[in-house]
């Protein structure tokens, strides 16, 4: 860790981002809980209120996300998550290799691009293959009761959908780990958490730096 | 919504119930005071006398109930091909009727069939006093179904005597239905009170809300008849041949229907759980599967009263060392042993065993061979695991050791009851007394006899808890829950992939390894800069 090059603090998660991410991340880990528990890995809360909260998070989580995709359109934050291949060796070798040896961050973290090349890839997959996984069982599982009235007790088993929703689980929960591991891997330990946590990031001064320090965001 | 059911109900009870002007179980009062009639003046010295009155009004009465398995005791399933009815029929209990019927018969609904040459087609034969008493009337062992109207010796020359009733006084207070006219022959089927069914006993008769949510005596208070509604005598409602599954909404007043008024759903509906919209209709996809009975009964012989579970004929024939028959009894009285029947375990508030149901029952008869190095079954309750006309019921599952042919290899009738030189309970010997069975049935014997064990299942489908009470979700969805072993259905908690659970945990796991290796790196590698 450098600490002789001079940081600057920018405001890289707005309000209504942080709010997204923690009611996202309460609701996920409490599906996590709730939803092993369906599964009969342990027992705590009861299947039955078990199956209660798991239901009510996944609705809430739904409700969530309909406003967080409306908030991603109409401030173009979206392309946050444009994936790119620039630097994406570099990130993996540093977090392989330079981020033992004190090699300097190869992602420069700027308010128009918060995300490194490996987390636009990890969440793009998230997006695009973990969700469609857990949402699309999930929501056939939900509603189990109405197969017959759209035609699909012929086509699925209840055992297929149970069993694509655990693996769609497995892979959220090695996500969850990753994820919380890397958020150690700023600066400092905490420095990524205390950025979702504030909306205040601190990154190094560049040569480039743009110097623009945003305004207090609304 | 739970008036509603009651008037659903209600409206059932009165259509179906035909021109009898039958009180249902609102209790209203009947337009006749029978008290009132000449005909029923009396006095009458038998049965016969009596039901010769009633026919002076209700002149289709016996024709109607003699079309009825009630009164014949014989019944041709239609969905087996299988000759069935309590006349030819064995069970794991007392076995079987033939070469008993004086005994046995008290619970037949006439008079004097004490062998096979009972006139079944004599209209006052037909006992009407055994289901329309109102009380006191009484039908003892050893009379072939006659009540007893001059005090008689019984068994004769035992010094016992049997007191008689006054059939005048009986006939004029007659009504409808009564939970107690059922259940005076079917609590006590097995010889004694709840021993057969495990989820009928006397208990119903006074039934708590814990006990019966139909029945219950401050509450709905239901006859038999509210669900097991007639039509010109015919009974709705059979175990021999039973509704398994009855995938409609609730019936109508005044609809046209084959259905059996007797199933839940002919007032509920197969549909009736009203649920959150977060719920989405979960537990109205178990009706797809399961039985109401399998949620709603979480265990039988719930009432005090205790049924059987097992009973070994084996072991009957124990006498004293002054050569006397003796009882054993456990703890809450009980008898676990008795030198004239064997010996026997009873439960109380019992789990039901789960199966796989459609309806289809059928019985391993006289003629069928046996297997006897196995458990014999004494009836099959038939159904595919996962069909769509099949669901998972609770039964009841009785174990029975009973007397068979070691030669020909099949099931035999004792005769056990009447008194006389063949019969089991007068002289203990089991030759002469399956010979004298045989003859009866007209079944074949070898001489030859050893003892076997059996098995016979009862539908579990009295005795319905308040949903409170309803059996929990977790005590199925979990490993070794109520539906271990059952096949043909996803059970979430109880079912799942081992690989994938096994793939997913590893991968956990390595995810948890790695980051921890990751910075375990990161630390030594900051502590070596530091130095």
């Amino acid at each position: 860790m450098s600490h002789t090059t001079p940081m600057t603090r920018i405001y890289v998660f707005k309000r209504y981002e942080r709010f997204w991410h923690w009611s996202q991340a309460v609701l996920v880990i409490l599906m996590l809980v709730t939803g092993f528990e369906i599964h009969g890995s342990y027992h705590s809360l009861g299947f039955e209120r078990a199956v209660r909260l798991h239901t009510l998070s996944a609705w809430t989580l739904l409700a969530l996300w309909a406003f967080t995709i409306f908030w991603q359109f109409t401030t173009g934050e979206w392309r946050q998550y444009i994936p790119t291949a620039s630097k994406l060796v570099a990130m993996a070798r540093y977090y392989m290799f330079g981020i033992f040896t004190g090699a300097p961050h190869p992602y420069h973290k700027t308010v128009q691009k918060k995300h490194n090349p490996l987390q636009r890839l990890a969440y793009l997959v998230l997006l695009a293959l973990v969700s469609p996984v857990i949402w699309g069982s999930g929501l056939l599982y939900l509603f189990y009761a109405y197969w017959g009235r759209l035609g699909l007790d012929g086509w699925l088993s209840l055992e297929q959908v149970a069993t694509v929703h655990t693996a769609g689980a497995f892979m959220m929960l090695v996500f969850v780990i990753a994820h919380v591991y890397l958020t150690t891997t700023g600066h400092t330990v905490f420095a990524h958490i205390k950025a979702m946590i504030t909306g205040w990031d601190e990154v190094e001064d560049e040569i480039d730096h743009t110097g623009t320090a945003p305004a207090k965001p609304r | 919504m739970r008036h509603r059911a009651i008037h659903a109900l209600f409206a059932l009870a009165v259509l179906m119930a035909g021109t009898a002007g039958a009180v249902g179980a609102s209790g209203k009062a009947s337009t006749a005071d029978h008290s009132k009639f000449e005909e029923l003046a009396g006095p009458f010295d038998s049965g016969p006398a009596v039901t010769r009155a009633c026919l002076k009004c209700h002149t289709e009465a016996s024709h109607q109930i003699m079309q009825t398995r009630h009164w014949t005791w014989d019944y041709a399933n239609p969905a087996t091909g299988q000759r069935l009815g309590k006349k030819t029929m064995v069970n794991a209990f007392c076995i079987g009727d033939q070469s008993n019927e004086p005994f046995c018969q008290s619970c037949h609904i006439g008079y004097g069939w004490k062998d096979k040459h009972f006139d079944f087609s004599d209209a006052s034969r037909v006992d009407c006093l055994a289901c329309h008493n109102t009380g006191e009337y009484t039908k003892p062992f050893g009379f072939a179904g006659n009540p007893v109207t001059v005090r008689s010796e019984y068994p004769p020359g035992s010094g016992k005597f049997v007191e008689p009733i006054d059939l005048a006084k009986i006939a004029q207070a007659v009504g409808p239905t009564r939970r107690d006219n059922c259940g005076a022959c079917h609590y006590y089927g097995g010889g004694g009170d709840g021993v057969k069914h495990g989820d009928l006993d006397s208990s119903l008769n006074t039934a708590t809300h814990a006990l019966d949510v139909h029945m219950d005596k401050d509450g709905l208070n239901f006859r038999c008849s509210t669900c097991h509604v007639s039509d010109q005598h015919a009974v709705a409602g059979s175990r021999i041949a039973m509704t398994a599954a009855d995938p409609h909404p609730a019936l109508l007043r005044g609809e046209k229907s084959e259905r059996n008024p007797a199933a839940c759903q002919a007032c509920h509906g197969d549909k009736p759980h009203k649920e959150g919209l977060l719920a989405a209709e979960r537990l109205n996809a178990h009706t797809d599967t399961l039985a109401c009975q399998t949620c709603h009964i979480p265990a039988f012989a719930r009432g005090g009263v205790s049924t059987k579970m097992a009973w070994d004929w084996s072991q009957a024939g124990q006498l004293s060392a002054e050569g006397k028959p003796f009882q054993k009894k456990d703890d809450h009285g009980h008898v676990i042993y008795d030198s004239k029947k064997g010996a026997f375990v009873h439960g109380q508030n019992v789990t039901p065993a789960y199966q796989w149901f459609d309806g289809r029952v059928t019985y391993t008869l006289l003629n069928d061979t046996i297997d006897p190095t196995t458990r014999v079954p004494i009836n099959v309750f038939h159904g595919e695991p996962g069909a769509p006309n099949a669901r998972i019921w609770p039964v009841k599952v009785f174990h029975g050791r009973q007397p068979y042919d070691t030669e020909r290899k099949t099931l035999l009738v004792p005769n056990v009851a009447v008194p006389g030189d063949t019969s089991f309970w007068y002289n203990f010997d089991w030759s002469r007394a399956l010979a004298a069975g045989a003859e009866a049935t007209g079944a074949p014997f070898s001489g030859k006899y050893d003892f076997v064990d059996t098995q016979m299942l009862w539908p579990i489908t009295h005795m319905v808890a308040p949903k409170e009470k309803a059996v929990a979700c977790h005590e199925c969805h979990a490993d070794g829950g109520r539906l271990a072993g059952i096949e043909g259905v996803y059970l979430p908690g109880r079912d799942r992939s081992p690989w994938l659970d096994r793939l997913g945990w590893l991968a956990a796991l390595a995810a948890l390894l790695g980051v921890s290796l990751h910075a375990i790196a990161r630390i030594l590698t900051h502590l070596r800069k530091e130095d």
